[in-house]
C-alpha cells in the first residue's frame, strides 16, 4: 500500500504557525529561565503583528490547501486580523491587571496565543474535523484562561462552568457531525456538503435536519444565543475580566465564522428550514439579553447580557443570508470587538484592588474625577448602544438593512425595537457619571499606558470606524465572495 | 460659499471639542468666547451662504453638497450631504441665529455655575446636531440629528443633576423621546424598503408615482409623525417637556422653545410632498395639533412657575404648527415657527433675567411690580407677549393669523375654532404673567427685593436684538399687498402644496384680522380685568370651578396615568423577567410539565438545587425545541 | 457477519442519552465530566458506524480526533475540579452557586 502525502504550503497557515511557535516560546521560556519575565505581552503582541503582516500579506488568494482541509480566502483572513485586534487589545489590558492578583504568568499570554490559533482555524475550517479541532483549541484555552485565577472562588466556578456546559454542548454539536456525515454519505467537506445533501435529499432529509438543528445548537451555545446562553452571565463575571473581554468579542467572533461559513456554504438548500429557527433565536436572544441587562447592577454580568443581546443582533444578519448580511456579520464583529474591549478596560481600571468596584454605582460621578476616562466609557456606552455616528451605529444599520433587504420586515423592526431598549441600560452607566455624585471618593486610578492606550485607540477607533466605515464594507465585500449562494 | 456649507455644523463641532477637552483649564472668559464665537460663525457663514443663494438663477436651485459617502450597502448608499434649498436655509438662519444669541446670553446667565465649561460643551454639541438635522439631505442623516439633539436635551435638562426633580425630568424626556423616535426609524425603515433609497429628493419624486391615499405612504408619513410627536411634544407624548424646564433657561429657550422642539415640524414640512400623498395623515396632523394647541393652552392657564407657562405655550404654540402642516399651509407652519424661535426664545431669556433678578425665583406668586426694576426686560418681554397673543404689527400676529386664515378658507371651519379659542386662551394666560410678574404690589421675598437688578447687558443686548426681531419678524410675510409676501414666495420652491381653492376676498382676510385681534384683546382684557382689577377674582374663581380647575391645575392627571398604566408594568416586567424567567424558567418547566414521567421528575427535581445543571438542562431544551421545530 | 448500520446508531444515540441524563442529574463533578466522555464516545460510535457503512476513512479519523480532544478536555477538568476541592473542599456541583443571577 502507498501512501501519498498530499502537497500543501506552510505558508497558508502561516499565521497559526507563528502563534503557535510564539506560545511555544513564551512557555519554554517561561519554564527554562528564572525570575520574573516582563516581556511577555510586549512578545505576544509582536508575534500577533507579525500574523497579522503574514495575513496582509496572503490577501487575495482564494483556494485550498492541505488536502482541502483549510480554506485560504479573504473571508478567512478578514477574520484573522478581527481575531487578532482582539487578542492585542486584551494583551494590552491584561498586563496590570494580572499584577494587581499576583498572577502575571507566561502561560496566560501563550493560552491567548493558542485560543487564537484554534479560533483562526474554525475561521478557516473546510472540514467538520477542522471546525471541530478549531472550537476544541479555543475553549481548552479559555477554559483554563476563565480559571485562571485559580485560588478565587468565582473564577474556579465560572471556569468549571464553562467548561462542562461547553463540552456538554460540543457533544451535540458532534452528534450533529455524525448525523450530518451519515447523511451526506461519508464527506464532511463543506464544499462538497451542499451537492451531496441536495442530491440525497428525499432519504435523508430528517438526517440532515437533524444535523442541522445540533449544529446549531453547539455554535448558538458559543455565541451565546438563548436557550444555550445560560452560561453566559456566570461565566462573564467569574472570569478575570480581561478574559471576559477576550470571551465576549473573540470567541464569538470565531463562532459566528464558523456558522456563518457552515450554513452559507453547506446548507444554502435548507435556508427554507433554519431561518425561522434562527428568526426565533435571534428575536429569543435580543430580547432576553436586554431586557435582562436591564436589572443588572454588576458591570461585567450588565455587559454579559448585553453581550447575549449583542449575538441576537448578529443573528438577525445570519437570518437575512445574503451579501449584505454577511458583510454586516464581520463589520458588527468589527464594531464589537473594539467597542466592547474598550468598555471591558474602563471597566478594569475602574475596578482595582482584585475587582473590588464592579458595581455600577461605583461609576457614580466619574466624569468629575476622571473626565477621560468617563468620556471614553461614554463613546462605548454610547456605541453599544448603537446611537450614531459610531461604529455600533453603523453595525446595526448594515444589519437591519439587510434584514429589510431579505424581506424580514418585522426582524428588523423586533431588532430596532430592542436597541431602543438596551439604550436605557447603556446610557444609565453615561447617566450616572456625569449626572450623580459621586458615592465616595473613588480614589486614584492607576492609568497604566499600555490599558490606557488600548482604551483610547478603541474610542477612537468606534468613532473613526463610524464614520468611515467604506473601507471596511469593501474589504468586508470582497470577502463575502466567496459564498456562491449570497 | 455654499460647497462649504458642510462648516456650518462643523464650527460647533469644534466648539464642542475645545471646550470638551481643555474647557476646564481655561479660563472661563476664553470658553464663553469659544462657544459662543464657533455658533457667531456658524451664523455668518450661513448668512453668507444664504445671500449667495439669493443670487441664484431658479434653474440651479437646490444645490446638493455631498461631502462623502457614508454607509454604502451595495446600490444602496447614504452620503454625509447636504440640501441647500429656502426651507433648510431658514431653519439654519433660524438655528444658527437664535442659538448665537443665547449664547451670548448664557455666557451671562451662567456665568457663576461652576459648571461653565461643562455647559457650553453640551450646548455646541446641541447646536452642531440641529444643524446637521436642518441640513441634511437625507432621512438617515437628519435621524442621526435627531438623536443627537435628543441626547442633548437630555443632558441638558439634567445639568443640574444634584436636583432629583432634574435628572427625574431628563430620564422622562428620554423615555417619552424613544417612542417617539421608533416610531420614526420605523417610517425611515418603510421608506426605504419601498423605495430602496433615504435621499429626500429621490424619495420625493419616487413617491409622486404613488396614487394620492396610498397605503404604504399613508402608513409611513404616520409613523414619521409618532416621531414628530415625540420630539415636538405633542398629544399624547408632550408630558416631557413641560418637566424639561427643570433644565437652565437658556437650555429651555434654546432647544426647548426655539429649535429642538421644532423639528417635526420642520420633519413634517420637509416631508410635504409625502404628506401631500397623504390626506389621512394630514388630517391626523391637524387633529393631533388643534388638539394639542388648545388643550396645552388651557393647561397653561393654571400655572405658576413662569417657566411651566411658557413650557405649555410652546407646545400650545407647536400644536399650531401642525395645524398649519395639517391643512396643508406648510408655509405658514414654517412662518410661525420662525417667529414663534424669535418671540418664544425672548419670552424664555426674559424669563431667565426675571428669575435672574429675583435670584432664581420661578414661581410667579412671589414676583409682582418688577416693572420700574428691571425696565429692559419688561419692555421686551412685554414685547414678545404681544407678538405671541397676536397683536398687529408683532411678529406672531402675520404668522398666526395666516394659519387661521388657511384654516378657515380651506373650510376648516373646526380647526379654526380651535385656533380661534386657543388664540384667546393663550392672550389671556400669556398676559396674567406679565401682570402677575411685572405689575400690581411686590410679593418678592423681602429678603431678596432689596437688590432685584436689571441684568448685565451680555444678558440684555440678546434681548433687544430678539425684541426687535419680534417686532419685524412678521412683515417678511406681509399679507393682502401683492409680492408683499416674500417669505412665501422665497419658500414655496421647497414646499409641495396641498390643494387651496382660489383667492378668497381681500375683504375676508381683512375681516379675519380685525377678528382675530378683538380675540387677542378680549383675552388680554380678560387678564387686565382678572389679575389687575380684581386680584381677588381668581382665587375666587378656582373655588367656584374647583372640579375643572384642579383638573387644570393637574395637568389632567396625564403623568400620574401615564406612570400607572406604562411606567411602573415596564419596571415589574422586568423585574419578573430577571427573578423568575432567567433563572427559574427551569424549574417552572420541569415543574410544569405534567408529560414528563414519575420517576424522571422525581429525579429532574433535584436538579433545582444546582445552578450548573438547570443550564444543562436548559440546553437540552433547547435541543428538544431546535430538533422538534426542524424535524416536526 | 457486518454488524448493520442501525445497531450501532441505536447503541450511540441511547449512549448519548445515558451521558445526557447523567450530566442533568448527577452531583459530583467527576462524574459528570466522565458523563460527558461517554456522550463523546457515544458520538465516536456513530461515527464508526457511519464509516464503515460508506467504507469512507473520514469518520474514522475523527474519532481519533475526538479521543484525544476528550482527554485534554478532561486534564483540564480534572485540575479545575483540585483547584475547586483546594478552595471550598466540595465536588459537588450544586455547591457552586456564587455566581447566579
Amino acid at each position: 500500500m502507498t501512501l501519498t502525502i498530499p502537497t500543501f504550503s506552510l505558508i497558508s497557515i502561516g499565521p497559526w504557525l507563528t502563534l503557535a511557535l510564539g506560545a511555544i516560546l513564551i512557555l519554554l521560556v517561561d519554564a527554562l529561565s528564572k525570575g520574573r519575565k516582563t516581556y511577555f505581552p510586549y512578545f505576544s503582541l509582536a508575534v500577533l503583528a507579525l500574523a497579522a503582516f503574514q495575513t496582509i500579506d496572503l490577501w487575495g488568494a482564494q483556494s485550498t490547501d492541505f488536502a482541502r482541509m483549510v480554506y485560504v480566502d479573504n473571508f478567512a483572513f478578514l477574520f484573522y486580523l478581527i481575531l487578532i485586534l482582539g487578542a492585542a487589545l486584551t494583551i494590552l489590558l491584561s498586563r496590570p491587571y494580572l499584577e494587581e492578583w499576583g498572577k502575571d504568568m507566561g502561560e496566560y499570554y501563550a493560552l491567548i496565543l493558542f485560543a487564537t490559533v484554534g479560533m483562526m482555524m474554525m475561521a478557516a475550517s473546510a472540514h467538520m474535523i477542522m471546525i471541530f479541532l478549531g472550537l476544541e483549541v479555543m475553549s481548552i484555552a479559555v477554559y483554563v484562561l476563565a480559571g485562571f485565577f485559580r485560588e478565587d472562588a468565582r473564577s474556579n466556578e465560572a471556569a468549571l462552568k464553562y467548561l462542562v456546559l461547553g463540552a456538554f454542548a460540543s457533544a451535540f454539536l458532534l452528534f450533529g457531525m455524525a448525523f450530518l456525515y451519515g447523511a451526506a454519505g461519508g464527506s464532511l467537506y463543506l464544499d462538497e456538503l451542499a451537492k451531496r445533501l441536495t442530491d440525497a435529499a428525499t432519504l435523508t432529509k430528517p438526517l440532515t435536519l437533524l444535523a442541522i438543528a445540533l449544529l446549531v445548537v453547539g455554535f448558538g451555545f458559543k455565541v451565546a444565543a438563548v436557550p444555550f446562553h445560560m452560561w453566559t452571565p456566570d461565566v462573564y463575571e467569574g472570569a478575570p475580566t480581561s478574559i471576559t473581554a477576550y470571551m465576549a468579542v473573540a470567541v464569538k467572533a470565531a463562532a459566528f465564522a464558523a456558522f456563518a461559513r457552515v450554513f452559507f456554504l453547506a446548507f444554502p438548500a435548507f435556508h427554507v428550514n433554519w431561518h425561522m429557527l434562527l428568526w426565533v433565536l435571534a428575536v429569543a436572544t435580543m430580547t432576553l439579553g436586554n431586557v435582562v441587562a436591564i436589572a443588572q447592577t454588576n458591570i461585567k454580568r450588565m455587559l454579559a447580557y448585553s453581550s447575549i443581546a449583542h449575538a441576537g443582533y448578529i443573528l438577525v444578519a445570519l437570518v437575512a443570508a445574503n451579501q449584505l448580511g454577511a458583510v454586516s456579520i464581520l463589520y458588527y464583529l468589527l464594531a464589537y470587538t473594539l467597542m466592547n474591549i474598550g468598555a471591558f478596560g474602563v471597566v478594569i481600571l475602574v475596578a482595582r484592588k482584585k475587582d473590588s468596584y464592579l458595581n455600577i454605582y461605583d461609576y457614580s460621578g466619574l466624569a468629575y474625577q476622571h473626565p477621560g476616562l468617563a468620556a471614553g466609557m461614554a463613546v462605548f456606552m454610547f456605541a453599544l448602544a448603537g446611537m450614531p455616528p459610531t461604529a455600533g451605529f453603523v453595525g446595526k444599520f448594515y444589519i437591519f438593512s439587510a434584514a429589510v433587504q431579505a424581506g424580514y420586515i418585522w426582524l428588523a423592526i423586533l431588532g430596532v425595537m430592542n436597541s431602543l431598549v438596551s439604550v436605557y441600560y447603556y446610557l444609565r452607566i453615561t447617566v450616572l457619571m456625569y449626572m450623580r455624585p459621586a458615592e465616595a471618593d473613588l480614589g486614584p486610578i492607576a492609568f497604566t499606558p499600555a490599558v490606557t492606550a488600548c482604551v483610547i485607540a478603541t474610542a477612537v477607533a468606534t468613532v473613526l470606524v463610524g464614520i468611515f466605515p467604506g473601507w471596511f464594507y469593501d474589504l468586508a465585500m470582497n470577502s463575502v465572495k466567496i459564498f456562491p449562494s449570497l | 460659499m455654499i460647497q462649504y456649507v458642510w462648516l456650518i455644523p462643523v464650527f460647533p463641532l469644534m466648539g464642542f471639542l475645545i471646550n470638551g477637552l481643555y474647557g476646564k483649564r481655561l479660563p472661563k472668559n476664553l470658553v464663553g468666547t469659544i462657544g459662543a464665537g464657533v455658533i457667531g460663525l456658524s451664523f455668518a457663514l450661513t448668512v453668507a451662504i444664504f445671500l449667495e443663494f439669493l443670487k441664484l438663477p431658479a434653474a440651479s436651485r437646490p444645490v446638493e453638497i455631498v461631502v462623502y459617502n457614508w454607509i454604502a450597502a451595495g446600490k444602496f448608499s447614504v452620503p454625509i450631504g447636504f440640501l441647500v434649498d429656502p426651507l433648510s436655509l431658514i431653519m439654519l438662519l433660524v438655528v444658527s441665529g437664535v442659538s448665537f444669541l443665547i449664547h451670548i446670553y448664557s455666557v451671562g446667565y451662567m456665568h457663576d455655575d461652576p459648571g461653565f465649561p461643562r455647559f457650553f460643551t453640551y450646548l455646541n454639541l446641541f447646536v452642531f446636531f440641529m444643524l446637521i438635522l436642518v441640513g441634511a439631505n437625507n432621512f438617515l442623516m437628519m435621524f442621526v440629528g435627531w438623536e443627537g439633539v435628543g441626547l442633548c436635551s437630555y443632558l441638558l435638562i439634567g445639568y443640574w443633576y444634584e436636583k432629583q426633580s432634574a435628572s427625574d425630568a431628563g430620564k422622562k424626556a428620554f423615555v417619552v423621546n424613544r417612542i417617539g423616535d421608533f416610531g420614526f426609524l420605523l417610517g425611515m425603515f418603510l421608506l426605504f424598503w419601498t423605495f430602496g433609497t433615504l435621499n429626500f429628493r429621490e424619495v420625493f419624486a419616487l413617491a409622486g408615482r404613488y396614487p394620492v391615499g396610498s397605503g404604504i405612504i399613508t402608513a409611513a408619513t404616520l409613523l414619521l409623525f409618532v416621531g414628530a410627536t415625540g420630539k415636538s411634544a405633542q398629544i399624547p407624548l408632550y408630558t416631557w417637556l413641560p418637566d424639561a424646564m427643570e433644565g437652565p433657561t437658556p437650555v429651555s429657550a434654546l432647544i426647548h422653545a426655539a429649535t429642538m422642539v421644532t423639528a417635526g415640524v420642520y420633519m413634517v414640512a420637509r416631508c410635504s410632498a409625502l404628506y401631500a400623498l397623504a390626506p389621512f395623515s394630514l388630517t391626523v396632523v391637524a387633529t393631533i395639533g388643534a388638539l394639542t394647541a388648545i388643550f396645552a393652552a388651557t393647561m397653561g392657564m393654571a400655572q405658576f412657575d413662569i417657566k411651566r407657562v411658557l413650557a405649555y405655550s410652546t407646545v400650545s404654540q407647536l400644536g399650531y404648527m401642525f395645524l398649519a402642516c395639517g391643512v396643508g399651509a406648510f408655509v405658514a407652519g414654517i412662518f410661525h415657527l420662525m417667529t414663534h424661535a424669535f418671540f418664544k426664545a425672548l419670552l424664555f431669556l426674559g424669563a431667565g433675567s426675571v428669575s435672574h433678578a429675583v435670584s432664581g425665583e420661578l414661581d410667579m406668586r412671589r414676583m409682582g411690580g418688577l416693572k420700574d426694576h428691571i425696565p429692559i426686560t419688561y419692555r421686551t418681554f412685554l414685547i414678545a407677549t404681544l407678538a405671541i397673543a397676536g397683536i398687529f404689527p408683532f411678529a406672531g400676529f402675520f404668522s398666526k393669523d395666516e394659519i387661521l386664515f388657511h384654516a378657515l378658507v380651506d373650510g376648516n371651519y373646526f380647526y379654526w375654532g380651535i385656533g380661534t379659542v386657543a388664540a384667546f386662551i393663550t392672550a389671556f394666560y400669556m398676559f396674567r404673567a406679565v401682570y402677575m410678574v411685572f405689575f400690581g404690589e411686590s410679593r418678592v421675598d423681602p429678603h431678596v427685593a432689596h437688590h432685584v437688578h436689571e441684568s448685565p447687558p451680555l444678558m440684555t443686548v440678546p434681548l433687544m436684538i430678539l425684541a426687535f426681531l419680534s417686532i419685524v419678524g412678521g412683515f417678511v410675510g406681509f399679507p393682502i399687498i401683492e409680492g408683499g409676501h416674500k417669505f412665501k414666495e422665497f419658500l414655496s420652491p421647497s414646499i409641495t402644496p396641498v390643494g387651496h381653492g382660489g383667492h378668497p376676498p381681500v375683504s375676508l382676510e381683512i375681516g379675519l384680522m380685525a377678528f382675530s385681534m378683538a380675540v387677542a384683546a378680549i383675552g388680554i382684557y380678560t387678564a387686565y380685568k382678572l389679575y389687575m382689577l380684581r386680584p381677588d377674582l381668581p382665587g375666587w374663581l378656582a373655588e367656584k370651578f374647583r372640579v375643572p380647575y384642579d383638573l387644570i391645575y393637574n395637568k389632567y392627571y396625564v403623568d400620574q396615568i401615564y406612570d400607572t398604566i406604562v411606567v411602573e408594568p415596564i419596571k415589574s416586567g422586568s423585574t419578573l423577567l430577571w427573578t423568575q424567567v432567567d433563572d427559574k424558567v427551569v424549574d417552572g418547566a420541569v415543574n410544569g410539565s405534567a408529560s414528563t414521567v414519575a420517576w424522571l421528575s422525581a429525579h429532574l427535581r433535584r436538579l433545582e438545587t444546582g445552578f450548573l445543571q438547570n443550564y444543562a438542562l436548559a440546553i437540552v431544551l433547547g435541543v428538544t425545541l431546535v430538533v422538534g421545530y426542524l424535524l416536526g | 457477519m457486518a454488524v448493520p448500520l442501525s445497531y450501532y446508531l441505536a447503541l450511540s444515540v441511547v449512549l448519548f442519552a445515558l451521558g445526557a441524563i447523567g450530566v442533568l442529574i448527577r452531583r459530583n463533578i467527576l462524574i459528570i465530566l466522565m458523563c460527558i466522555e461517554m456522550m463523546l464516545n457515544a458520538v465516536n460510535i456513530a461515527f464508526i458506524g457511519f464509516a464503515n457503512a460508506f467504507q469512507a476513512i473520514d469518520g474514522q479519523m475523527f474519532v481519533f480526533f475526538v479521543m484525544t480532544v476528550a482527554a485534554a478536555e478532561v486534564a483540564v477538568g480534572l485540575a479545575l475540579v483540585v483547584a475547586i476541592f483546594r478552595n471550598r473542599a466540595t465536588v459537588y456541583v450544586d455547591d457552586l452557586n456564587i455566581l447566579k443571577w
